[in-house]
């Protein structure tokens, strides 16, 4: 195979799509922003594409709780090419909104490889507001999350209203024992934030940040890793460009723990 | 029969929206609610099966993991039920969100009359509330009644097998659509008909109006189209391009200025021509990468080779007042719609905003329609959620507290879009209407929504004041109108494309008829929310997210086809002609038929009396004020103060980061908390370029000297900017001017003639400041009521009005962001020096508020002084000599350094000796004097030489060091230790007054 094709879904209100095709881009991939009418109508084909992302955004103004009405309007339409999509080894990542809607569609968490079961669902934040800040993340060094390959910890922002992750605890037990957790909300030394405001932003349950299914081909979470596209988004950037100056050693920007993140997906479809 | 589901979260789930309403209930009325539940539901008035109802019950309105529903009143135990739904006819965005998913679910269409509608129900749990109690939560926090209805039930009302019953809010108005003619006779009767319609007019406008429909040749072209007298579509149409907010009178007017102190007179002919436009056009020429000023929705300049960027800004005052939220959502997405709407069309990439509002704590007699407090809430919400939905990052802004602002609030809304340069060959900042083009409207449908929004703009609220112009703006269909736009514009399908806000299709058709010099409209086409509209509301309606475009009818299809794609209702309403003539018809009877040149010919300029007195006249003095003792207490207060103090709580609730180019974030430094001096973001992902932005708004100078306030308020916007790294060579400017009434009159406006000579003064400061800078003037709006007549204890009414106030904003091209500085202290043994000096000029300063003083010595702007020092800073900046900078604002040095040490989380060590100053020798003014043109920077001691070498012959000193210890230490000119604390004690403080908000 010679490229690695990236659908990143557009329309309805979805927001995020010039930033996270553009990190796609950086990973070595090459990426399409394809309106989701697109894809109902056939003038976009699911079959031409390796990589499918949901993104962030506001879905049909998430007016009926956020990525519900995403999830029903491409099962309705495009359900079957969805599950398709997923059998044949292909893999979808979901951020923010595009996460919300993975799990009201039921690919995630997938337990048994049921696609279609809502089982998990993220609801508003415990602090009662949208919430811009950056999180510190510990990566589950045993899950089969291909995204996270190599990676231990990460910063990205979250910007959501609706991101406190919770599912009944039979559902919990099970993605706790398939190391479907993927990342959870930590402190700043990296360990578990434990529920902590404002290091678990929302309240998630076992400071869920993001899950996959159980292939780990399927991933979604709440923080934008597509907003750590150059070393400049981040926060401390002004402050680490000083301090390794005067260290004599100038900054080498290198690849964003974001951008490793989808360059993990883009090696992973081009050795498979 | 209508069906309502109710839905609620599973009983042993937190109710996050509950808990913040029993939380703000105690808060702000002192009443203890125990436990709040929030329920929705969702009226479905369309003839659905038994089967359907379920299943969208399961698909689309009930979570399974987190929630319950039923068709019949769920039981949730509680004391008391507060049911809130909105009045009929208002934007319910939840309702037409659910009627596109349940057709798109069920495959099914719903009829004319059929929809849903959305509303809520609290259950209430508390000991001892009494109905008093409840109707306080719901008039006062849960809902506004303009806008919403709601019903209240103690436990005994509350029949569970009933509810709440069903209530379908649709508008019904059973009226025939009808035109009027109105007698132009006398100047006396169309004055009547214009209080009657509330159509504004100025009485000397209307000799000018009469004259056009009384000349012969007018009368007998009219004829030929079975017209006479004019029609209320037409005198409309001219109420709407005469209003001042449209047409910018006051600022057009002629100022008969007159300095009391000196005899001195001066006629000044239009502010606007004489201060803003030469000024701009002039620099203009200077500077090539000005690319469009002064003709189009917003002022484009030049981000690189391939790009131009687009700004403008705008305020939603008087709306807001009524209802925040929706005011300010319909204020905020209302603004994009101009970058959207300039040239060919740019794409959205930044906003901010201002708020401007009556003391948080207000607990004064007099009553504004909201609290400030409920107020300044429902306008943050309101901005969140246009602006978090339209996917735009919300990266800047301010919040002032003063009373003037009792009587109207102030929201300031600004916009910036990003352009290629080219579109298919063309330029993209270009546009125009040409013969045979069709004339299209695309987005929301219009209703009766915002009649009249701009003529009531330019009239003092009282209680009279229609509430009909209050809308609800919707972000996610103007989203996908947006994308669906762009897409045109990219392949060349766009000739004209402007926005329907003020005045609606009247002003937007109106404007780009002027190209190709006529149109011919069919209102019939124009699809309407529901039936019943008169043809004059559906010309001014002001109905929101809705564009006009023109298209050459060979690229007909094409639109159409992508306008299906992104789900975007388009319309065809009529044509562009060179017929010289506005021509609307309704079902192919002609109901205008007027000249386009009508609006140029010659309506009487407006006049003003401007007196100025000053302030020494005024009797304003400095305070008799000795030197205080305790100033570690007397900082830490300062820095407690609303206008000082942190604000995160609003900044985290917008979305800055998303379209991933953020730089320079709204909150900087180790606790990501401290105000940054501006923001940076990098619009074009791949481009190391990056686009600075700041704004200033410094009202209270005003109680001084309207002049020096424009001056302090435009030299902040711009040190805001050089602090972040930009260059002075490419510094754009917008003008937002909020004044109160400047017409004198003897009752009603004694102070008119001041107030009038203050705007002169303004305006002239603006002038003089930006030439000196060298920054024109991309864009600007005015809002000219700022006052507001508020009910007292006694049954009396006290007219309050604002400070005369002016938000600057300013925009500049970084060309290598990884350049940019931030203000937060970096490390320790950083050296700190001070650029620019320090003036006895505590006059208007926060230091005198504090103590209830006003004083006299406002701070001046002096910029042959402070360009050279900004220049040496950039210039030292771009060399990468400069650890931290940060420019001095509010305040004054000594707030200031507590930023820069709350920023790093690090001590440091000042002495108030080493400060340049000039005629200073205290320490309270050297610590809270507001001068303007100076600054703290912070370097590496390593680069002491090579810096100050930069500052050669320019006011720069070392005034002190960073150190690890986590001590806040300054000495006084008698070198004893005068401020001693700790950076925490100082953060502590800082976060008092609003840090448990989030």
């Amino acid at each position: 195979m010679n490229g690695v094709n990236v659908l990143v879904l557009t329309g309805y209100g979805l927001n995020c799509d010039h930033e996270t095709a553009y990190a796609f881009e950086l990973a070595g991939a090459h990426a399409s922003r394809v309106h989701i009418n697109s894809l109902v109508d056939g003038t976009a084909k699911l079959e031409d594409f390796q990589i499918m992302v949901f993104i962030g955004g506001f879905s049909w103004g998430d007016d009926h709780g956020a990525g519900v009405i995403q999830a029903v309007h491409m099962k309705t339409h495009i359900g079957d090419e969805m599950l398709e999509f997923v059998e044949s080894g292909n893999l979808v990542l979901g951020i923010c909104n595009g996460f919300q809607t993975l799990v009201n569609l039921g690919l995630l968490p997938g337990l048994d490889r049921h696609y279609q079961k809502r089982s998990a669902a993220l609801t508003f934040n415990d602090c009662g507001n949208f919430r811009n800040q950056w999180v510190k993340l510990k990566v589950n060094p045993e899950s089969p999350c291909i995204f996270t390959r190599g990676i231990e910890e990460a910063e990205f922002p979250v910007r959501h209203g609706e991101g406190k992750f919770y599912a009944e605890s039979v559902t919990l037990d099970r993605l706790l024992k398939n190391n479907q957790i993927v990342i959870q909300y930590a402190l700043p030394n990296g360990s578990p934030a434990g529920g902590r405001f404002p290091y678990n932003p929302n309240g998630s349950i076992h400071d869920i940040a993001g899950i996959c299914d159980a292939s780990g081909r399927v991933f979604g979470l709440m923080p934008h890793p597509e907003a750590y596209n150059h070393w400049t988004n981040h926060p401390d950037w002004t402050r680490r460009k000083e301090i390794a100056k005067r260290q004599g050693s100038p900054l080498d920007p290198g690849a964003t723990v974001g951008i490793r993140m989808f360059k993990n997906a883009v090696d992973f479809i081009r050795q498979r | 029969m209508p069906a309502r589901l109710e839905i609620a979260l599973k009983d042993h789930l937190f109710d996050a929206e509950g808990e913040g309403i029993r939380q703000k209930a105690k808060y702000y009325f002192g009443i203890e609610l125990s436990r709040v539940r929030c329920l929705h539901v969702v009226t479905i008035d369309a003839k659905l099966t038994f089967e359907q109802l379920v299943t969208i019950q399961k698909e689309i309105f009930t979570n399974p993991v987190t929630q319950l529903s039923s068709f019949d009143p769920l039981d949730v135990k509680c004391d008391w039920t507060i049911w809130v739904g909105y009045r009929p006819g208002v934007r319910d965005n939840p309702g037409s969100t659910a009627v596109e998913a349940v057709e798109d679910l069920l495959g099914i269409t719903f009829g004319p009359n059929e929809a849903i509608y959305t509303s809520k129900r609290y259950c209430m749990e508390g000991k001892d509330l009494t109905s008093e109690d409840l109707e306080k939560i719901a008039a006062e926090l849960l809902a506004n009644d303009i806008i919403q209805q709601w019903k209240i039930y103690s436990a005994e009302q509350w029949n569970p097998s009933n509810g709440v019953g069903y209530i379908v809010p649709k508008v019904r108005l059973d009226h025939t659509p009808t035109l009027t003619t109105i007698p132009v006779d006398r100047d006396q009767s169309l004055q009547t008909v214009s209080n009657e319609r509330n159509l504004a007019l100025n009485p000397n406008d209307i000799p000018t109006i009469r004259a056009y429909f009384t000349d012969q040749n007018v009368q007998s072209s009219r004829a030929q189209v079975g017209l006479c007298e004019p029609t209320d579509v037409e005198l409309e149409y001219i109420s709407q391009a005469r209003s001042d907010h449209c047409n910018h009178n006051t600022f057009r007017g002629l100022f008969h200025y007159r300095d009391l102190s000196t005899g001195q007179t001066e006629v000044v002919d239009n502010l606007f021509k004489t201060c803003i436009e030469s000024p701009t056009l002039a620099l203009k020429e200077k500077k090539p990468w000005v690319i469009s000023v002064l003709w189009d929705n917003a002022g484009a300049g030049r981000f690189n080779s391939d790009y131009h960027y687009v700004i403008t800004g705008e305020t939603h005052n008087s709306p807001s007042n009524m209802e925040a939220y929706g005011g300010a959502i319909t204020g905020i997405v209302g603004v994009y719609r101009d970058p959207l709407g300039t040239g060919k069309g740019a794409r959205l990439v930044m906003g901010s905003y201002g708020y401007c509002v009556g003391p948080w704590e207000y607990e004064g007699e007099l009553k504004p329609r909201l609290h400030p407090r409920r107020l300044l809430e429902g306008v943050i919400e309101g901005v969140r959620d246009g602006g978090n939905k339209s996917g735009i990052p919300t990266t800047f802004g301010q919040v002032l507290f003063h009373p003037g602002y009792l009587g109207k609030c102030l929201v300031f809304v600004i916009a910036v879009g990003i352009m290629p340069s080219q579109i298919k060959g063309e330029p993209a900042a270009l546009k125009r209407t040409s013969v045979g083009d069709l004339v299209i409207m695309c987005g929301g449908r219009v209703g009766k929504d915002g009649i009249h929004g701009v003529t009531a703009a330019s009239e003092t609220f009282s209680e009279h004041t229609p509430a009909g112009h209050v809308q609800i703006g919707d972000p996610y269909t103007q989203k996908k109108m947006h994308d669906f736009l762009l897409e045109a514009r990219d392949e060349g399908l766009i000739r004209f494309i402007t926005d329907n806000g003020g005045g609606g299709l009247s002003s937007s058709v109106g404007e780009s008829a002027r190209f190709s010099n006529g149109c011919e409209i069919e209102l019939e086409k124009v699809p309407l929310k529901y039936d019943g509209l008169d043809q004059w509301e559906i010309w001014v309606s002001e109905s929101q997210e809705r564009m006009t475009v023109a298209i050459g009818p060979q690229d007909l299809e094409r639109f159409f086809d992508l306008s299906q794609k992104h789900a975007v209702e388009s319309t065809v309403i009529g044509r562009y002609t060179d017929s010289g003539k506005l021509h609307i018809t309704y079902n192919g009877k002609t109901c205008a038929y007027m000249d386009m040149d009508f609006l140029k010919s010659g309506f009487p300029q407006w006049e003003f009396e401007a007196e100025w007195q000053p302030p020494e006249r005024r009797g304003l003095f400095e305070p008799v004020l000795n030197t205080p003792h305790d100033y570690t207490s007397l900082l830490k207060d300062l820095l407690s103060r609303p206008n000082t103090c942190s604000t995160e709580w609003i900044t985290r609730q917008y979305d800055h980061e998303v379209q991933g180019g953020s730089v320079i974030k709204p909150l900087v430094g180790v606790k990501r908390n401290v105000t940054s001096d501006a923001v940076v973001i990098r619009p074009v992902l791949n481009s190391p370029k990056g686009l600075a932005f700041s704004q200033a708004l410094l009202p209270t100078y005003s109680a001084i000297d309207a002049f020096h306030m424009a001056s302090c308020s435009i030299d902040e916007a711009i040190r805001r900017l050089v602090a972040v790294g930009s260059n002075l060579d490419h510094i754009g400017g917008v003008d937002n001017f909020c004044w109160p009434n400047i017409q004198y009159h003897p009752t009603d406006n004694p102070d008119g003639k001041f107030k009038a000579a203050q705007l002169v003064r303004a305006c002239w400061a603006l002038r003089d400041i930006c030439q000196a800078y060298e920054i024109p003037l991309l864009s600007g709006k005015d809002s000219m009521y700022v006052d507001g007549y508020l009910p007292g204890r006694y049954g009396e009414t006290h007219k309050v009005s604002a400070l005369e106030t002016l938000q600057f904003s300013a925009i500049s091209v970084i060309d290598d962001i990884t350049r940019c500085v931030t203000l937060d202290s970096k490390l320790p043994g950083d050296l700190i020096f001070v650029l620019g000096t320090t003036r006895n000029e505590l006059g208007g300063s926060e230091y005198y508020a504090h103590f209830g003083y006003i004083g006299r010595n406002v701070p001046r702007v002096l910029p042959e002084q402070f360009i050279v020092v900004y220049r040496a800073l950039s210039d030292a900046i771009a060399r990468e000599l400069v650890a931290s900078a940060h420019g001095m604002y509010r305040g004054g040095l000594g707030v200031h350094l507590a930023m820069v040490a709350m920023g790093g989380n690090l001590g440091m060590e000042v002495d108030l000796g080493q400060v340049p100053v000039e005629n200073v020798d205290r320490d309270d003014t050297i610590l809270f004097s507001e001068s303007a043109g100076r600054f703290i920077v912070t370097v590496d001691p390593a680069n002491r030489q090579v810096f100050e070498s930069c500052f050669k012959g320019l006011t720069c000193a070392c005034i002190g060091k960073i150190i690890a210890e986590p001590d806040f230490m300054i000495r006084g000119l008698d070198d004893t230790p005068v401020v001693d604390t700790s950076v925490q004690d100082l953060r502590t403080a800082w976060e008092k007054p609003f840090g448990d908000l989030i």
